[in-house]
């Protein structure tokens, strides 16, 4: 069957039912979409994983078992055996519980960052793409400075700062590393959208100055913030692992967390390279979850992807 | 007289996966005489862009069927390979587009390239192609084209880009022009050098010009046969005159009336056509333009209307506006 | 047509942009001209056009009357207050009485508010808002007015089609119960069949609310159709003002000649027949207005030294109606016909400001400043 341009938007018009706004509109487009689709299912996959954790987990992350290593030489680590599906780490710890539990871990520390550094990044991208002039100026200088730092580095040097490593240090350190992203992405943003005809039309329809900036400039500037928050959720995972795995995070054996995992695997890395295959696989599958979410709602929210 | 181009049963459809094709161009059917300018009038959507793309072989590969043919010296242009025609486009037809800045390579100067195309298709090089450059922009009217030879288009005005463009369409003489809109992104009276100039070049040398436009008062000084296009069909093609003076197809009877004109007295009403382009019904069954036509009858929304030549006309229309109507 | 005390006088409005230049520290390296002195009134329940090709000041013009951009000097009289002095809250409830219609309908709406959300904010701004039953009736009026069905309040503008959103930005305007109203090229982004579907609905609001309009358009034959009266800018100023049939009939400057002589009419008899007045040349930079006439360097009537050295004044030539004013200085010459046209050739018009500042020949304003 063939169609017509005009029947093609008429039929558009027609199959939404009235009054489809943008955004439900980047979510039907979104369902279509395979990768989105992979990404939600890996990303959904680990929040469930990560709240059912000790559900899951058959013992406890500092939970150590000796009897595992009764019948080995000494240095060797056990594999996995029966009620031990990966094994036993370099402490005789249940390994596929670490995993597990540092799940947990590795999502508060990586959704909490993202979040702050969102949060933070958002106040300042508005109050420098609102009001421009020296404000904007002296803002974007300070973010300026921050982003030609390596984001690493800086995540370590902010950690390092800290009397002593812990996970809140990890969280603040990974969030410093977010907010000059976010503040550069939503100040341009919302400098294009001050420039655009529906702001100048709401200036002119006489519309408060506070209102303009929340209502009409801030909503239309901020999809491309949160396409980053989702990819910045990868990095700052990838970051916090790295920290840990620097020896820069909790050091507290009761928790498990993948980057520090990765770190101490790495010492046994000729004995049982699987101390170091899991942690680090599941950092890359979690990793590219976030990504292919983040890079599909990117094309969603694009008004030049829409038909 | 044999026709240079003939364009028989063009259809162009654009193809996703999952969703129905879309037909921009359907069936259309028109001839270029040596030496003759065509006009394709019709608003956006009605397919005139897609047909010239077609013609030129310049619609990506992917996603996009092209049916029926465009001969041009015996051949269809349609099935010769993607080098064969490579080495026909800018030596035996070539193209204006309407935006000169994005058209133009923006870190190339102009005169490199012209000299480019003079190289590829006339194998001239050095100081011959630099000259026989400068000679085109000099052709186009741009002032002190020696040393324009060396600016980049962004130091241009729209007006001389647009003249850079037609210059380089140009360096091979040939013999078909196919101009998109070439005056749409530029002023009225640029608008009219531009016009002027590639009417003048024209008869000059004897190229043949498909003059694609939405204005009806570009076509009105230019073009000797003039196609309407609507929703991917010619409706209605004649005579500049006759067309103008007789318009038999409601379609092109309503928008010559519904368009403010410099010579009718001012704060009339004007007879707008109701609706839009989204309330077409399919070509398959029934007249696309139907729900928007004042004169149409039962017959328009349940078959489609064959297009019917006489005299030199052709209309596509089961209620065409009487011939005397004016 | 015109009555006592003018809706609208604009007295010797200047709007000039500085260019500015450099990383750290912006510095000031010249300015665009994008208006230079221009005064105009228009009188209640009047159509103003105001016509001119892109660079020509005429959107910045609008503007600025609007206070959307900031004036460098002149004043805006409107209904006896000098809005050009209005700061603050002044200004933003001065703003209910003149709006303004875009010219691009689908980036002039935000695509995240719907319709009902769009009409609604403008009279909840200023306080017109009484209660959801009455402002429910409100709405449906509005819609209807613009020719829209009750049930496009729910929706989303991209949810329409180009003609229809002219509608809703019409109705968006119409919703502060505005005296004035500025179309910014209201019609030059729709499709021609609906062109005049358009214009027919703002000839019928106008007489049915007793709106004034000034109506800004590059398309002659578009503002002529609408306008009362029309003005004709170049580079800033305005060159020639006449009412509009009498415009077409006995155009008085250079430029409006021209210009009308350009404007393609659909009827090949008279295409064929025209007598052309092809300026050669572009548009000189706003950044760098000729000295003199600004029009001299096309003019195919420039005159030695009087052209280049002095700025005409608009004025009323002998013979012509009261409301007919020209700025040139040889206007009667040319009206009696003795003074004929003459060649000119192009000048290469060279950058004043060092490359990248301005585009060597600058289409635009809005080019230039990148808009």
């Amino acid at each position: 069957m063939t169609v017509t341009w005009a029947q093609r938007r008429k039929a558009r018009l027609d199959d939404l039912s009235a009054g489809r706004s943008l955004t439900s509109e980047a979510f039907r487009r979104l369902r279509r979409e395979p990768a989105a689709i992979a990404g939600a299912v890996i990303v959904g996959l680990f929040v469930v994983v990560a709240a059912l954790a000790p559900l899951i987990a058959p013992h406890g992350a500092a939970e150590t078992f000796p009897q595992l290593q009764e019948n080995l030489r000494p240095g060797a680590i056990p594999g996995p055996q029966d009620g031990f599906p990966l094994g036993s780490d370099q402490l005789g710890r249940d390994f596929f519980s670490r995993v597990i539990l540092a799940a947990q871990q590795t999502l508060l520390v990586g959704v909490l960052a993202t979040l702050i550094g969102l949060v933070v990044g958002i106040v300042i991208g508005t109050v420098a793409g609102a009001f421009g002039g020296w404000v904007d100026t002296l803002l974007m200088r300070i973010t300026d400075v921050l982003l030609a730092i390596p984001s690493l580095l800086l995540a370590i040097s902010v950690a390092a700062l800290a009397a002593s490593p812990s996970q809140t240090t990890v969280i603040i350190a990974v969030a410093i590393v977010g907010v000059p992203i976010f503040a550069r992405l939503l100040r341009g943003s919302m400098l294009a959208q001050r420039e655009s005809d529906h702001v100048v039309a709401a200036t002119s329809l006489g519309v408060k100055r506070s209102a303009v900036v929340l209502r009409h400039m801030l909503p239309n500037a901020i999809g491309p913030v949160i396409v980053q928050a989702t990819l910045t959720l990868a990095t700052s995972i990838l970051d916090a692992a790295a920290l840990s795995f620097l020896g820069l995070g909790d050091a507290d054996p009761a928790r498990a967390e993948w980057g520090l995992m990765l770190a101490q695997a790495q010492t046994y890395l000729d004995v049982r390279p699987a101390l170091a295959f899991y942690p680090a696989a599941a950092i890359i599958v979690v990793a590219l979850g976030f990504t292919l979410l983040g890079e599909s709602l990117r094309e969603a929210i694009d008004p030049k992807g829409r038909r | 007289m044999t026709a240079l181009l003939e364009v028989r049963d063009l259809q162009v459809a654009f193809t996703r996966r999952r969703e129905p094709d879309t037909v921009a161009v359907d069936g259309v059917s028109f001839d270029v005489a040596p030496g003759q300018v065509v006009g394709l009038v019709g608003e956006s959507g009605c397919g005139k862009s897609v047909t010239s793309l077609a013609i030129m072989r310049l619609l990506p590969a992917r996603g996009v069927r092209v049916s029926g043919s465009v001969r041009m010296d015996g051949t269809d242009l349609l099935t010769l390979s993607g080098s064969e025609m490579r080495a026909r486009r800018g030596r035996d037809l070539s193209m204006v587009f309407q935006d000169p800045l994005s058209s133009l390579n923006p870190v190339i100067p102009i005169g490199l390239q012209v000299t480019e195309v003079l190289r590829r298709h006339r194998g001239m090089a050095g100081d011959k192609a630099r000259q026989a450059a400068a000679e085109l922009l000099e052709r186009v009217g741009i002032p002190d084209p020696r040393r324009r030879l060396d600016s980049y288009p962004h130091q241009l005005s729209g007006g001389m880009r647009q003249r850079a463009l037609i210059a380089i369409a140009l360096a091979c003489q040939p013999r078909l022009l196919i101009a998109d809109e070439p005056t749409t992104a530029l002023d009225v009276t640029i608008q009219a050098q531009i016009l002027g100039l590639l009417s003048e070049l024209v008869r000059e040398t004897g190229a043949a010009l498909i003059m694609i436009t939405h204005d009806l008062g570009v076509v009105a000084g230019l073009c000797e046969a003039v196609n309407v296009l609507y929703g991917g069909r010619i409706v209605e093609r004649a005579q500049r005159h006759r067309l103008f003076a007789t318009p038999r197809h409601p379609y092109t009877h309503g928008l010559l009336r519904s368009i403010p004109r410099l010579d009718a007295p001012p704060g009339e009403e004007l007879e707008a056509i109701r609706g839009s382009v989204v309330d077409n019904l399919p070509w398959a069954h029934a007249c696309a333009f139907a729900p928007r036509c004042p004169r149409a009858i039962e017959t328009c929304t349940e078959v489609t209307p064959v297009a019917e030549t006489s005299g030199g006309r052709l209309l596509r229309c089961h209620n065409p506006v009487p011939a005397n109507a004016e | 047509m015109e009555t006592s005390e003018p809706l609208l006088d604009v007295r010797d409005l200047a709007v000039h942009f500085p260019i500015k230049r450099g990383l750290v520290l912006d510095r000031t390296v010249g300015h665009v001209y994008a208006v230079d002195g221009v005064s105009l009134h228009i009188g209640r329940g009047e159509t103003y056009g105001l016509v001119g090709e892109s660079g020509c000041g005429k959107s910045t013009l609008g503007r600025a009357i609007l206070r959307l951009v900031d004036l460098t000097t002149g004043q805006v009289t409107f209904d006896g207050v000098d809005v050009a002095q209005l700061k603050g809250e002044q200004l933003r409830t001065m703003r209910r009485r003149f709006q303004m219609v875009f010219q691009d309908p689908m980036s002039s709406l935000d695509p995240r508010q719907s319709v009902e959300s769009l009409l609604t904010e403008g009279m909840k701004a200023h306080g017109l808002s009484r209660g959801p039953a009455a402002d429910g009736a409100r709405l449906r009026e509005l819609v209807d007015s613009v020719g829209l069905p009750a049930g496009a309040l729910r929706r989303y503008p991209h949810e329409f089609s180009g003609g229809q959103r002219q509608r809703i930005g019409i109705a968006r305007a119409l919703s502060v119960e505005p005296d004035l109203i500025v179309a910014d090229e209201p019609v030059s982004a729709l499709d021609v069949s609906v062109q005049a579907q358009v214009l027919n609905l703002l000839g019928r609001l106008q007489s049915e609310l007793g709106l004034t309009y000034l109506v800004i358009a590059h398309d002659l034959a578009v503002v002529r159709h609408v306008s009362d009266r029309v003005g004709v800018m170049y580079l800033g100023g305005l060159v020639e003002e006449a009412p509009s049939q009498e415009l077409y009939d006995d155009p008085q400057h250079p430029y409006t000649r021209a210009l009308l002589s350009a404007v393609p009419v659909p009827d090949p008899e008279l295409e064929d027949h025209r007598e052309r007045i092809l300026l050669t040349g572009d548009l000189p930079s706003p950044a760098a207005p000729p000295a003199g006439c600004r029009f001299h360097t096309r003019c195919p009537w420039r005159q030695p030294t009087r052209c280049d050295d002095e700025r005409p004044a608009l004025r009323v030539i002998a013979g012509a109606p009261a409301g007919h004013r020209v700025a040139c200085h040889f206007a009667e010459d040319i009206r009696s016909g003795r003074l004929q046209p003459h060649r000119v050739d192009v000048e290469a018009v060279d950058d004043v400001l060092a490359p990248g500042a301005v585009p060597d020949l600058p289409g635009s304003v809005t080019e230039i400043l990148g808009r």
